[in-house]
C-alpha cells in the first residue's frame, strides 16, 4: 500500500533539517529520547512526515516502525500539516451523543479528507477533538476559529462553502 | 543456585529465585496456559490468559512474568481464575475472525486450543462482521490482521532476535493493529523474509504464502519432469508435522512420501551442500592467499544475504559468491541432469523443500539462472507446505517405509547434513579445506568449537602453519553484533558463517510450528540439532571432497575442478545493495 497517511508532498528545507539534526544530537543516547525528539521535530516541521520520521529513526538508532508506532499512538502528533483553514469537530461526550459522528462524516465527504489529514491543496485540515467546553451548543464544530453549534449534518455544506 | 520455597495448589515447590510462577508450576507438573508469552521471545504479561491467584494479592497475577518468592501461595485453578480466563478468551474471540475450518492453522492454533480447553461454546460479545484483512505483497508471507490477537510475539522476534524491526503496533486503543510504518506493505520495507514471525504466531494471522498449487499443477502436467530436492534440516523436523517426537529423523519416510506424491526425481540437496563446500573452500583458499576481501562470509542463508544487502552493504564484497545449495541444486538439474537424462531443461520443473521462507524470495532473485531464461528453482516450499501435500494424499506418514533418495542425485555426506545447524557450514568447510591444504586426513572430524546453541561462536585453527580465525553467528541480531565488531576493528576473522535464523536452518521460518506450551519448556533447536549431528556421526562419508557424485559432477561437466568456467557460470551469483527504505526519497 502506498503511504496514504501523509497526503501532501514533503517540502522540508535544509535549514529545518539542520535544526532537526541539532535536536537529535542533543538527545542521542538518552533513554526515552524518542518522545522529546518527535515533539521538537513537529515544532520544526509542523507535522511528522515519513521523511522526518526516517531521520529521527536513523539519528536515534531505532527502527522506523518504532518511531511510527509512537507517532501514531499519541494524538499530539500529526502525520499531516495543518491546512490554511482548520476544521475541528468536537467528539466530546455531549457532542458525540448529539450526532457529532455524522457531522464529521459529512465534513470528511464534502472535503474528501479524513480526520487527521489535510486536503491535497493544503487548504483544509480536519481534526476530531476532545471536548472543547461548549457542550450547551452540542454538536459543535470550529472552523478557522469560528464556532458553529447545534448542527445537523445538512448544515455542513453551507458552512464550509463560506471558506472555499 | 538460590532457591525459594512456595506452594502451588497446596503442593510444595522449591524453585530458583529467578523463576516465574509459570516456570515454578511446571516443576510440579502444573501447566498454566499462555497466549502472548513465549520463552526467550516475548514476556510482557499482556494477554491475561496466564492469570493465577496469589494469597494476599489484591488482584489476579500474570504468572508468565511474576517472579516467585519465599512462602508464596499460588492457586492456578480457582473459580475466579477460570472465570477471568474465560472472559478474556471470549473478549479475544469477539474480535477474531473465526474461520477455523478454512484456516491454515486449523488444529495447530493456540487460540483454538484454549477455546476448546476452556469449553468456550458461545461468545457473548459481538463486534462488526469481521472481514479478511489480507496483506500479501511479499513473496513469502500473508498477514491477515482479522486473526491477529495483538500478542506482539511477531514484533518481539523481528526486533529482538532479528534486529530487523519492520513491524510494530500502530495506532491506539481499538484501532491498534500490527503492521509496517505508515501502514506500508511489507514489500515496501527492509523485511528480510526470514519468516521467524510466522513460527511464533499463535494463530493464523501470519502464514507462509502457500505455493503448493503450483507444484500440484506441474505434477499433473505430462510434459513436465518434476524433480524435488530436500534441504538437510527437513529430515529432522518434518515428523513433527505428523505428531512425531521432536528430533525424529524421518529421512526414509520423507523420501517415500515424495515418491508417492509423484515426483519424477527425489533428490538430496545435501549433494549440492557438498558442492557448495567445494566452491566456497576454493574461494576461501584463494582469498586467504591474496588477503583480499577477508573475512569470507557464507552465502547459504537468503535471509542473511538480504539482511547484508539492506543493512550492511559495505560487507557485500566479503560475501561468498557461491549460490546457496538450493540454487546449486536447481542449476545442476537444468544443466548436468538435463543433459544426462536427455531432457529439455525447459521441461524440468524444480522444487526445493526448504526450512525457510526467504527461499521464496531467493528463487526470484536476479542472476539465479544457470540456463538463461529459466529459473534454477521453480518453486520453493517450506517444511509446512510439504507436510500439507503429504496430508492431502492420504498417506499415514509415520507408517511409511524408509526409502533411499534416487541415486542419480542422492549420494551425500555428513558434511552436507550438518548444514542444517548453526556452525555446520563452517565445520563442513573446515573438514574439507584442512584436508585439501595439508594433504593429510584429519584425526578427528568433529569441530566441537563451532557447534552448540550460542548466538556467536569463535575458534581458531592452524592450517599449514597459519592461524585461521573463524566465527559463526546465527540469528540476525547476533549477525549484526558480529558485523559491528568486525567493522570497529574489535575483532578480526578470516572466515565467518552467518545464518539468519537463531540456531540455523533447523529453527528456520519454514519449519513446523510448535506452540508456546512446547517451546516454553523444550529447546526445539537443541533436539533438532542433536539428530543432525547424530546422522553425521553414522554416515559412511563425512567430507564433501570425498563425495563420489561431486567428483563426477566436476569430472563430467566442470573441467574437473572447483572455480572452473562452468562452475562459475552455474554455481556463482552476484549481490547488490538494496535500500533500507525502498520507498523513501531520502533514505
Amino acid at each position: 500500500m502506498p503511504n496514504t497517511k501523509t497526503v501532501v508532498p514533503f517540502t522540508g528545507t535544509a535549514e529545518q533539517e539542520q535544526r532537526l539534526m541539532d535536536v537529535i544530537a542533543r538527545h542521542k543516547g538518552q533513554s526515552g529520547a524518542t518522545m522529546p525528539v518527535l515533539q521538537e521535530a513537529q515544532a520544526i516541521y509542523g507535522y511528522l512526515p515519513e521523511e522526518v520520521q526516517i531521520k529521527v529513526a536513523e539519528g536515534l538508532g531505532i527502527s522506523l516502525s518504532e518511531v511510527y508506532g509512537i507517532a501514531s499512538f499519541y494524538t499530539q502528533f500529526s502525520l499531516n500539516p495543518k491546512g490554511q483553514i482548520e476544521v475541528n469537530v468536537c467528539l466530546g461526550t455531549a457532542c458525540y451523543v448529539k450526532g457529532a459522528g455524522e457531522i464529521l462524516a459529512r465534513i470528511e465527504r464534502k472535503l474528501g479528507c479524513k480526520a487527521g489529514a489535510v486536503t491535497p491543496d493544503g487548504k483544509f485540515s480536519v481534526d476530531a477533538t476532545r471536548c472543547i467546553g461548549a457542550c450547551g451548543l452540542a454538536p459543535v464544530i470550529v472552523v478557522d476559529g469560528d464556532v458553529y453549534g447545534r448542527l445537523v449534518p445538512d448544515d455542513v455544506d453551507a458552512i464550509l462553502d463560506k471558506y472555499l | 543456585m538460590d532457591t525459594v520455597k512456595l506452594k502451588i495448589n497446596n503442593i510444595e515447590v522449591e524453585a530458583p529465585k529467578t523463576a516465574t510462577i509459570l516456570e515454578a508450576a511446571r516443576l510440579v507438573g502444573i501447566e498454566i496456559p499462555t497466549l502472548c508469552y513465549m520463552r526467550n521471545i516475548n514476556a510482557i504479561g499482556a494477554c491475561r490468559i496466564c492469570v493465577v491467584e496469589v494469597k494476599g494479592a489484591r488482584s489476579l497475577i500474570a504468572a508468565c512474568v511474576y517472579p516467585v518468592s519465599e512462602g508464596m501461595e499460588v492457586f492456578t485453578n480457582t473459580g475466579a481464575v477460570i472465570r477471568a480466563r474465560k472472559n478474556t478468551l471470549e473478549l479475544i474471540l469477539s474480535n477474531h475472525r473465526m474461520d477455523c475450518l478454512t484456516c491454515l492453522r486449523n488444529q495447530n492454533c493456540e487460540l483454538q486450543k484454549l477455546a476448546s480447553d476452556f469449553g468456550i461454546q458461545e461468545v457473548r460479545f459481538h463486534t462488526d462482521n469481521m472481514h479478511p484483512q489480507i496483506e500479501d505483497s511479499s513473496l513469502h508471507l500473508v498477514r491477515d490482521n482479522s486473526k491477529c490477537i495483538l500478542c506482539r510475539r511477531c514484533v518481539a522476534v523481528c526486533k529482538n532476535s532479528q534486529s530487523v524491526a519492520v513491524i510494530g503496533p500502530n495506532d491506539r486503543g481499538f484501532e491498534t493493529h500490527i503492521s509496517c510504518a505508515f501502514d506500508r506493505n511489507l514489500d515496501e520495507t527492509a523485511c528480510v523474509s526470514c519468516g521467524q514471525c510466522i513460527t511464533v504466531c499463535p494463530t493464523g494471522a501470519l502464514t507462509e504464502k502457500d505455493d503448493t498449487e503450483h507444484v500440484w499443477a506441474a505434477l499433473a502436467d505430462p510434459k513436465k519432469h518434476v524433480v524435488v530436492g530436500v534441504a538437510p534440516s527437513i529430515r529432522v523436523t518434518l515428523g513433527e508435522a505428523f505428531k512425531m517426537h521432536i528430533g525424529s529423523n524421518v529421512q526414509g519416510k520423507m523420501v517415500a512420501a515424495l515418491r508417492r506424491i509423484g515426483f519424477d526425481g527425489v533428490f538430496d540437496v545435501d549433494v549440492t551442500a557438498d558442492l557448495t563446500i567445494m566452491e566456497e573452500g576454493a574461494e576461501f583458499l584463494k582469498r586467504l592467499e591474496s588477503g583480499h576481501d577477508l573475512p569470507l562470509i557464507t552465502s547459504c542463508s537468503p535471509g542473511w544475504i538480504r539482511f547484508c544487502e539492506q543493512y550492511y552493504p559495505e560487507f557485500i564484497p566479503n560475501l561468498s559468491t557461491c549460490k546457496s545449495p538450493q540454487q546449486m541444486f536447481g542449476a545442476m538439474m537444468k544443466t548436468y541432469y538435463a543433459k544426462k537424462m536427455n531432457l529439455d531443461p525447459a521441461d524440468i520443473f524444480t522444487v526445493g523443500i526448504m526450512p525457510c521462507t526467504a527461499k521464496k524470495f531467493e528463487i526470484r532473485r536476479e542472476d539465479q539462472q544457470a540456463v538463461p531464461g529459466l529459473y534454477d528453482i521453480d518453486v520453493a516450499l517450506t517444511t509446512r507446505e510439504l507436510a500439507r501435500m503429504i496430508s492431502r494424499t492420504g498417506m499415514y506418514f509415520p507408517h511409511l517405509p524408509d526409502e533411499e533418495f534416487d541415486p542419480a542425485f542422492g549420494i551425500s555426506t555428513g558434511a552436507g547434513v550438518i548444514f542444517g545447524a548453526s556452525g555446520g557450514v563452517m565445520e563442513a568447510a573446515l573438514r574439507t579445506v584442512t584436508e585439501l591444504v595439508t594433504g593429510q586426513p584429519l584425526s578427528s572430524l568433529d569441530f566441537m568449537e563451532v557447534r552448540g546453541m550460542e548466538g556467536i561462536k569463535a575458534a581458531s585453527f592452524v592450517l599449514n602453519g597459519r592461524t585461521v580465525r573463524a566465527a559463526v553467528a546465527s540469528g540476525l541480531s547476533n549477525c549484526r553484533r558480529l558485523l559491528d565488531r568486525i567493522k570497529s576493528g574489535e575483532a578480526s576473522y578470516d572466515i565467518v558463517e552467518m545464518m539468519a535464523c537463531p540456531g540455523g536452518c533447523i529453527n528456520g521460518g519454514g519449519q513446523p510450528i510448535q506452540p508456546a506450551v512446547v517451546r516454553n519448556f523444550v529447546s526445539l533447536r537443541e533436539r533438532r540439532a542433536a539428530t543432525i549431528y547424530e546422522q553425521d556421526k553414522h554416515m559412511p562419508l563425512r567430507k564433501s571432497h570425498e563425495n563420489p557424485l561431486v567428483k563426477r559432477l566436476y569430472d563430467e561437466v566442470m573441467d574437473g575442478k572447483p572455480g572452473s568456467h562452468n562452475a562459475h557460470k552455474w554455481l556463482h551469483t552476484t549481490y547488490r545493495a538494496r535500500p533500507k527504505y525502498p520507498t523513501s526519497t531520502n533514505g
